[in-house]
């Protein structure tokens, strides 16, 4: 007994004193999710750039994550991990941002990354994709491939980001098919398997005949698929979920950016910025172009590729707004991007109302 | 084989302070088992579920900011328990007292206005709670419709009502038109430079030893009590079963309402989507691990927290999945119900049925 | 298929659920037990069902193992409540949290899983007549259902086992010193709910949605245990009342699709406020306070 009484001592002792020498051979990264990782979208895309972390810098990192975490009660959440010696914090849900700004003034020696949100400090950077880029591209798409002219839109919540990318997709659409209508229905909810899939079928039942989707789980894909109809998938590649169905799906991947900024910490180098990224920046993927014809399928890849190439902008001036009007334009030849962040207003055309 | 139970007479209140602690040892077994299976030191695990909640500083701080709302919202449906009465709404209840209690700091923001507005916005929002708990109550006693659905049902319109407004009428319009009020330029103060422990958590106690006097020491306790046990032998005893329902709801619905406005001025300092992670539904869990008295609930909400941290430091430290510390919550809840039905009751096994 | 047989059809997709897990609670309430498990329940079913089909190929092994899921958790609450007479709410409510835990850990494995929904019934003559889809074209879950529906309504009110159930329910004191075995009819009962409640979950992941994910419940077992109060305990009315909700969750979507230009979040808050005031008009001027009399006391017999 006292022999173990003496080894849990000395083992204490050691992990005392060797704490901060071994944690400077590990950097500890901690990540906070809004949902379970295994919701196949949001939360799940950014576990796999946590994943390509671990793969890509292997025994120079060790990660941690918390999922599931409330938004209005993250704070304590962010501090534990702060506290517990992680120097790098990724918070991944906008809802995380003043929750995050409070403890990154606690702690200036942590660095803190909050997905979504513009609010930053010396030690806390924030980066986004744009995701509207996409949109764009799936407008067209679908622009081409409906018979009805009927688009249906599963949307989540009225946040700009989402609202941005109704307006890209409808945007893209009309580029290629004037004659071409989007239905939006908002299921007030990221996550609802249930709830999305009667979303989609009340949109089939009412003409839409192409499916697209800015909530997290594959059942509207599935529902279009069961209809013989088509879609797009969200956030992750769906096609294992509607293999006839999917045309292509866009996919957020953070892996890229995650291990640049793991990188720069490493190296020291790490400074606090805003990133906003697209096809470029290759934050925003799209899936294989599946289920259409080769015509359509070129002109979504060179859409793509003068995107990423920056000559083609979807939100490119004039823009005008449901009544018409044009929106002031504030960007070079196109809205700006704080125009585009805080997007809160449909485009001529699109027949719905937003919260005021 | 069956289970047979038999009633123990009088019980000390020894036992009723010492069954927790074997419930606790069950659980711990249980869990301590799990996790060597999983082949990670079971030692570790207890040491950050359940010993690092309850020694260290900052945790025993945050220990105390989760279980305040708890405590104050099972205070509050004691009463309606007590009373037989199954309001499960209480979640909604918070929502649209911290609804009610944004109002002053929305519409002054920017003002002058005094410190004043934060005893206010309290008051205000308690009445919010109150009266959104008076929907269900008056339901039930003008048109006899069951609370149990009014109240839950409610809880949904709450989380509509507050997403909406969150994102229209009360949007922050510096905010780049993301989902959130301004900034609240009036919150309760910290109780420490430094920490997160705020005013708040003293209106806790405070409810605690109010609760306790009026069911111990008030002729409306004791009308609340009869009307629970017999309704009828309430009747006789000339008390306005109505008046009592009414009542209830109003004091369950204002301390959840007045739980969310803390909660808001305390640690959000904002309205958002989303502001309570189901504390409305937990408090009814930690009313019943108290067995409805306000000492018991203070050991159930603690109970809760604990569970709460725990399974947070565990996630972290040992990188166990959530949902292995979801499991470990409920086996030690129902450790501790079981516990709690032991002292009570003597269980034997019989062989063989009846 | 015309719209309104198409949004018929929807409208019993979304109502399935709600009726089998709301029958397994009536008939435990209807013995005077309130289980508030249902939840965690539900997700179990859905976990356990998904990952037996997907590791055997059977949808009839996934059923039943969702099924005897559902009646495992359901023991181990029946032991708590019946076997040591612990609080039902908040066993009830550490039942919804041990589930939803355990759904995790059995699905965590099956997460981007596909899978093909259970396919329709296809009677060559009936289904491709005018509505026949409606009638003879529905998932063998939706007949299902109907028949636990009725068969829960001759059983309560025309069986004799029925008849001990209710009165066991309506006083457990008087029952028990008419020789009735209330533990042994509570415990049937309470199984008989888990079942329930595991073949909804069943459902969920094997034909509304088929695939698993967390939370995919996403707080069904709650609404079922409402309608189980708006049924007032009969289960017609609780037939009425599934398909009354799910007929308002799928009429706010097709407005919103039609574009009538409401707010969003009133329109999803319509399915509750309908189903409050439904219960209002129903319950206005009849007095009648339906709720089993022993409904959450616990039953220790003398001796």
């Amino acid at each position: 007994m006292r022999q173990f009484i003496k080894a849990a001592a000395v083992a204490a002792l050691a992990a005392g004193l060797a704490g901060p020498a071994s944690a400077q051979e590990k950097l500890k990264i901690g990540f906070i999710y809004v949902g379970p990782v295994g919701d196949f979208g949001w939360s799940y895309q950014h576990n796999q750039g946590r994943l390509a972390i671990e793969k890509a810098i292997p025994g120079k990192v060790e990660t941690t994550y918390l999922e599931n975490v409330p938004e209005a009660d993250s704070e304590r959440s962010i501090e534990q991990l702060a506290r517990t010696g992680h120097k790098l914090i990724f918070t991944t849900s906008f809802g995380y941002m003043e929750p995050t700004l409070k403890v990154a003034k606690k702690y200036p020696n942590v660095m803190f990354e909050h997905a979504t949100g513009y609010k930053r400090d010396k030690n806390m950077a924030t980066y986004s994709a744009k995701f509207h880029e996409g949109r764009y591209v799936i407008g067209q798409i679908a622009g081409k491939m409906t018979k009805s002219n009927t688009l249906g839109y599963v949307a989540s919540f009225p946040i700009p980001e989402v609202v941005a990318g109704i307006n890209a997709f409808y945007l893209g659409a009309l580029s290629v098919n004037p004659n071409v209508k989007v239905k939006v229905v908002w299921a007030n909810t990221w996550f609802d398997p249930g709830k999305e899939a009667d979303a989609a079928k009340a949109l089939l039942a009412q003409g839409a005949d192409i499916i697209s989707q800015h909530t997290d789980s594959p059942a509207p894909q599935q529902q279009a698929e069961a209809a013989g109809k088509m879609g797009f998938g969200q956030a992750s590649d769906m096609i294992k979920f509607a293999p006839k169905a999917q045309l292509t799906a866009i996919i957020d991947d953070w892996s890229a950016y995650y291990i640049e900024r793991v990188k720069l910490m490493l190296d020291g180098k790490w400074a606090s910025k805003d990133t906003w990224g697209g096809f470029a920046e290759d934050m925003v993927h799209m899936a294989p172009y599946t289920n259409m014809p080769d015509d359509v399928k070129k002109m979504a890849e060179a859409t793509q590729a003068a995107i990423k190439a920056g000559t083609l902008n979807p939100f490119k001036c004039p823009v005008l707004d449901q009544e018409g009007k044009e929106v002031p334009c504030k960007g070079n030849g196109a809205l700006s991007d704080e125009q585009v962040v805080g997007m809160n207003f449909y485009v001529k055309g699109i027949d719905d109302k937003l919260p005021k | 084989m069956r289970l047979e139970l038999v009633p123990r007479g009088d019980v000390s209140p020894v036992a009723r302070l010492l069954s927790p602690v074997a419930a606790l040892a069950v659980a711990i077994l249980i869990g301590g088992i799990v996790v060597a299976l999983m082949g990670r030191s079971p030692m570790a695990a207890l040491q950050v579920y359940f010993v690092e909640p309850l020694t260290e500083g900052w945790a025993q701080q945050e220990l105390l900011i989760k279980a305040t709302p708890l405590l104050i919202i099972a205070v509050g449906l004691s009463f309606c328990f007590r009373a037989n009465l199954w309001n499960i709404g209480a979640e909604g209840q918070f929502i649209i007292g911290a609804l009610a209690g944004s109002i002053l700091p929305i519409w002054l923001h920017g003002t002058e206005a005094g410190w004043w507005v934060i005893p206010a916005s309290l008051a205000m929002g308690a009445l919010g709670g109150m009266a959104f708990a008076l929907i269900p109550a008056m339901l039930r006693v003008s048109f006899g419709v069951s609370e149990i659905l009014t109240s839950l049902m409610l809880v949904y319109v709450a989380d509509l009502t507050l997403d909406y407004l969150v994102r229209g009428p009360w949007r922050d319009p510096k905010g780049f038109n993301f989902p959130q009020t301004v900034s609240f330029d009036w919150t309760l103060p910290y109780i420490a430079e430094g920490g997160r422990l705020h005013a708040g958590i003293l209106v806790a106690p405070l409810v605690v030893l109010a609760a306790w006097f009026v069911m111990t020491r008030t002729l409306f306790g004791f009308g609340i009590r009869v009307a629970g046990e017999s309704p009828k032998a309430a009747r006789f005893a000339g008390f306005d079963a109505g008046r009592m329902v009414i009542a209830s709801f109003l004091i369950s619905g204002g301390l959840a309402g007045l739980a969310g406005m803390i909660e808001v001025l305390g640690q959000i300092h904002q309205l958002k989507p989303g502001i309570s992670p189901g504390y409305g539904f937990t408090a009814i869990t930690v009313a019943f691990l108290g067995r409805l008295h306000p000492l018991g609930m203070v050991f159930g909400a603690l109970v809760i927290a604990v569970t709460v941290i725990g399974g947070e430091n565990a996630q972290i430290a040992l990188k166990l999945p959530l949902d292995l510390t979801r499991v470990f919550q409920g086996v030690l809840l129902m450790c501790v119900l079981a516990a709690d039905a032991m002292v009570s009751y003597r269980v034997r096994i019989v062989a063989g049925g009846r | 298929m015309g719209i309104w047989e198409a949004v018929l059809i929807t409208v019993i997709t979304a109502a399935t659920p709600l009726l089998i897990a709301g029958m397994g609670e009536l008939v435990v309430e209807k013995s005077g037990v309130l289980n508030l498990g249902i939840e965690g329940m539900m997700a179990v079913g859905a976990a356990c069902g998904f990952a037996v089909a997907i590791l055997t190929g059977s949808t009839i092994l996934g059923i039943l193992a969702a099924v005897g899921a559902g009646i495992a958790l359901s023991a181990v609450f029946a032991f708590l409540v019946l076997g040591l007479a612990a609080n039902q709410v908040a066993s009830g409510l550490a039942l919804t949290i041990l589930g939803l835990g355990l759904s995790g850990l059995v699905g965590a494995g099956f997460v981007g899983t596909n899978r093909e929904a259970v396919p329709a019934i296809f009677i060559p003559g009936l289904t491709t007549l005018p509505g026949g889809a409606l009638l003879f074209g529905q998932n063998p879950f939706v007949y299902a259902s109907l028949a636990i529906a009725f068969g829960t309504l001759w059983f309560l009110s025309r069986s004799r086992a029925g008849l001990t159930l209710r009165s066991v329910g309506e006083s457990h004191v008087s029952a028990h010193s008419l020789g009735l075995k209330v533990l042994k009819v509570r415990l049937m009962a309470i199984l008989f709910g888990g079942a329930c409640a595991g073949l909804a979950g069943a459902y969920l992941s094997l034909v509304y949605t088929p695939f698993w994910s967390p939370g995919m419940t996403a707080g069904r077992g709650w609404i079922a245990l409402a309608l189980v109060v708006f049924a007032s305990w009969r289960p017609l009315r609780l037939l009425f009342g599934a398909y009354l909700f799910g007929g308002a969750t799928v009429l706010q979507l097709h407005a919103q699709a039609a574009s009538i230009g409401f707010p969003s979040q009133l329109l999803s808050a319509f399915p509750y406020v309908a189903t409050i005031l439904a219960l209002v008009v129903m319950s206005a001027g009849r007095r009648s306070a339906t709720a089993p009399g022993s409904l959450g006391t616990p039953f220790v017999p003398d001796r």
